[in-house]
């Protein structure tokens, strides 16, 4: 009998501790609500930036940050893996078990408005905007896109561009090839490639997302930046002539684009264009740090890059933002932290490493390689309208739609499925 | 009877009693965080929780109708299908076949064994990485196939075998799921092998000697003796297999994604985009459920056969 009371014993003891832990979270987590904005001296910033020049340009961003407030820490949470998912599936769990970090990266857009703040879980940054002066430093199309009904929720730290194609210029010059400005232009120029043996096209869609960035590149161009927004504003409909148009453009150009594209991610893609096999490669300007860092290639001179065509004056925005969450323990040091990430000498520490071009009008050009220089003189003079392949134009949900969308237009390559699956993609 | 003591008769023995108090945590964890989430997820599949604001609001069964007329979920279907039929065939078939062979008295047997069994060490997410590029159709074996004039897509091809309009699909044998399947069945073989390999152990010798005493050639014996009395290993196999195969993730995840047109995805994966990038929570709790129920149509029966066994 006594082996079984020290047994009970044993599970009582494992019992009371349990109990006793459980009392001592639930305190601290009651101390710290109810001290309000008070200081932690530690702010957390998330992100997924965990990439060779991103992560770089992170942490010269933090370090310039404790050089100004030494007596605030910052922790560095990122999550590394699939371009953010994995980020944005702890973000998720984190935010609705009330436990949000600091501040996180968000794409500025409905990735930010039709989320976090349709989920009321974000405040309004209007007075640090105020404060910091910031309403004409930012453009205006820029901080409409980080806003909603008049407040603004986050601080946009970088600019990347989407309607880029990158080319070889070795190929374009051996083929006599000059850059294509229009559509027609273009498949005129993919035509001559195609028979001189080269891909004209690299495509890597192993993710759907490069697809879609070609598609709503050819949708931009085809309705113009106005009418673009208007379409997933929902005032245009789906089934409008132009989208019926460019679906059968996009189609068109999946002709020239490498067999192979199921297989490969863009990463992958970007190293046909590199060794020559094709000839270009719409994507994202992130594409330059691939090809200048990771392949070693010359800017303008093994590669060279212009607008997708049709939409020379117009700008394809991604941008990544920080806003503040509702209930972080000490907002004043996390604003500190966005106000740092908000200034030019912020912007002009993290961009030049991560590869992009600051999100502010008023930063140093000097600071930046030419391609670097020539994206921040068209972010200046054009159009700037939110890329849907990045969750800027729609909401995540409508981009996840999109995608599969996309996925099997790519096969099928029938122009009423994709209207019809887009149009029942629920945009609101 | 050991439960009797003094006398009287008691319901447990004190060992019971502590070995009852030592499972009661394990239970009560149990209880909660399998069957209580399975009942969560339950309960969020038949709401409307299809954005990052929580909406339980009930929405009857308009999710898994949705999904039951989804392109993508019911190529989903397709594949797995099709995926867990040609894997648990191929991983039996060789695992008997080599199993056989290496039970004819080999020389070494054990680096056989081990050969075979060494792909079992690896995880899925390795495999699938190794098997992207072998049979990637730009790269790897179609290098060497190059000699013979074939270059087939592999996990890129689009095609359908057999395909007929079945829904809003084409209802066939997808060629890209091939690619998946070798990778599979290179990583199970070996589990399957080691099964068959103590069951074949386990025959005594003594029935086939009768058996040729008889006249029975070699081949009867297999057929005659050795497989029927493998049969309950079998059994274990097309359990072990089917749960892993249904479910599959990982290998899938790594080495092709969803695939052009859909021709590799799988339920897991569908479940894992439109929760986590779409958060269309409930619409990712139902394919939960649809797997589990998938999963139970095999593993029921199972347990309730293992449950006559033990009475």
């Amino acid at each position: 009998m006594r082996k079984l009371y020290g047994m009970f014993a044993f599970m009582a003891v494992i019992m009371f501790i349990t109990a006793c832990s459980e009392n001592s979270s639930g305190e601290s987590e009651n101390e710290s609500s109810s001290n309000e904005a008070e200081s932690t001296g530690e702010v957390e910033i998330f992100s997924w930036w965990t990439g060779a020049g991103e992560e770089d340009g992170l942490l010269a961003l933090i370090d310039l940050f404790e050089e100004k407030h030494p007596d605030i820490t910052v922790e560095n949470a990122a999550v590394a893996g699939g371009a953010g998912t994995n980020a944005k599936a702890v973000l998720a769990t984190r935010m609705q078990g009330n436990d949000p970090p600091s501040t996180f990266q968000v794409h500025g857009g409905e990735e930010l408005n039709k989320s976090w703040v349709a989920a009321d879980k974000m405040e309004p940054l209007n007075d640090l905007y105020e404060e910091n002066e910031w309403m004409d430093k930012f453009p205006e199309e820029l901080i409409e896109l980080v806003s909603k009904d008049d407040d603004i929720y986050s601080v946009p730290v970088n600019i990347h561009r989407g309607n880029v194609i990158f080319y070889n210029k070795q190929v374009f010059e051996e083929n006599n090839i000059a850059v294509p400005t229009t559509l027609d232009e273009y498949f005129a120029v993919a035509d001559q490639l195609q028979e001189a043996g080269v891909v004209p096209m690299a495509l890597g869609d192993k993710e759907s997302w490069p697809a879609t960035q070609i598609f709503e590149n050819v949708l931009l161009g085809e309705l113009g930046p106005d009418d673009y927004v208007k379409l997933f504003n929902g005032e245009i409909s789906f089934d409008d002539e132009r989208v019926v148009q460019a679906a059968e453009k996009f189609a068109k150009i999946l002709d020239y684009v490498n067999e192979d594209h199921a297989s490969r991610n863009w990463q992958d893609s970007a190293q046909l264009v590199a060794n020559g096999e094709a000839a270009m490669i719409n994507m994202g300007d992130w594409a330059k740090g691939y090809f200048a860092n990771d392949l070693e290639l010359e800017t303008n001179e093994d590669f060279g890059y212009f607008a997708f065509p049709d939409t020379e004056g117009d700008f394809a925005v991604i941008t990544d933002t920080f806003g503040l969450p509702k209930g972080v323990e000490n907002p004043e040091e996390v604003k500190e932290f966005l106000t740092v990430l908000g200034s030019v000498e912020g912007q002009d520490t993290f961009n030049p490493l991560k590869g992009s071009i600051p999100a502010r009008v008023d930063a140093d050009p000097e600071k930046y390689d030419q391609y670097g220089k020539d994206a921040m003189d068209a972010f200046q003079s054009s159009r700037l309208v939110p890329s849907l392949a990045h969750g800027s134009a729609a909401s995540e949900g409508f981009l996840t739609k999109a995608n599969q969308a996309v996925n099997i237009f790519v096969t099928q390559r029938n122009v009423d499925n994709l209207i019809q699956a887009l149009d029942n993609a629920g945009l609101e | 009877m050991a439960n009797t003591i003094n006398g009287k008769r008691k319901r447990f023995s004190k060992d019971q009693w502590t070995a009852i108090a030592f499972l009661i945590p394990s239970l009560i964890l149990i209880f909660i965080f399998v069957y209580g989430f399975i009942g969560w997820t339950g309960y969020v599949s038949v709401s409307n929780y299809n954005s990052l604001v929580p909406d339980f609001s009930f929405a009857g069964l308009k999710n898994y109708l949705y999904l039951f007329n989804d392109f993508r979920f019911q190529a989903d279907l397709r594949n797995t299908l099709f995926f867990t039929v040609l894997f648990i065939g191929l991983v039996i078939v060789l695992g008997i076949g080599i199993a056989i062979l290496i039970d004819q008295k080999l020389k070494g047997e054990s680096i056989f064994r081990n050969i075979f069994l060494f792909p079992m060490a690896l995880s899925f997410v390795v495999t699938g990485v190794v098997w992207q590029w072998l049979l990637n159709p730009s790269t790897g074996f179609n290098q060497f196939l190059k000699v013979f004039g074939i270059q087939p897509k592999w996990y890129t091809d689009t095609n359908i075998l057999a395909g007929f309009e079945w829904g809003s699909i084409e209802f066939g044998l997808p060629v890209a799921i091939i690619a998946v399947v070798i990778a599979a069945v290179w990583q199970m073989t070996g589990f399957s092998l080691a099964m068959y390999l103590a069951g074949l152990r386990g025959i005594p010798d003594e029935l086939r000697e009768a058996a040729r005493m008889d006249g029975a050639s070699e081949f009867q014996i297999y057929r005659k003796i050795v497989l029927p009395m493998l049969l309950p290993i079998t059994m274990s196999v097309v359990i072990i297999m089917a749960h892993i195969s249904l479910k599959i993730f990982d290998l899938i995840y790594a080495m092709t994604g969803p695939g052009a047109n859909f021709v590799t995805d799988v339920p897991g994966v569908y479940m894992f985009e439109t929760t986590f990038r779409g958060n269309y929570y409930a619409n990712g709790a139902a394919i939960a459920i649809i797997m589990l129920l998938l999963v139970a149509v095999f593993i029921v029966p199972y347990l309730w056969n293992s449950r006559k066994g033990d009475q």
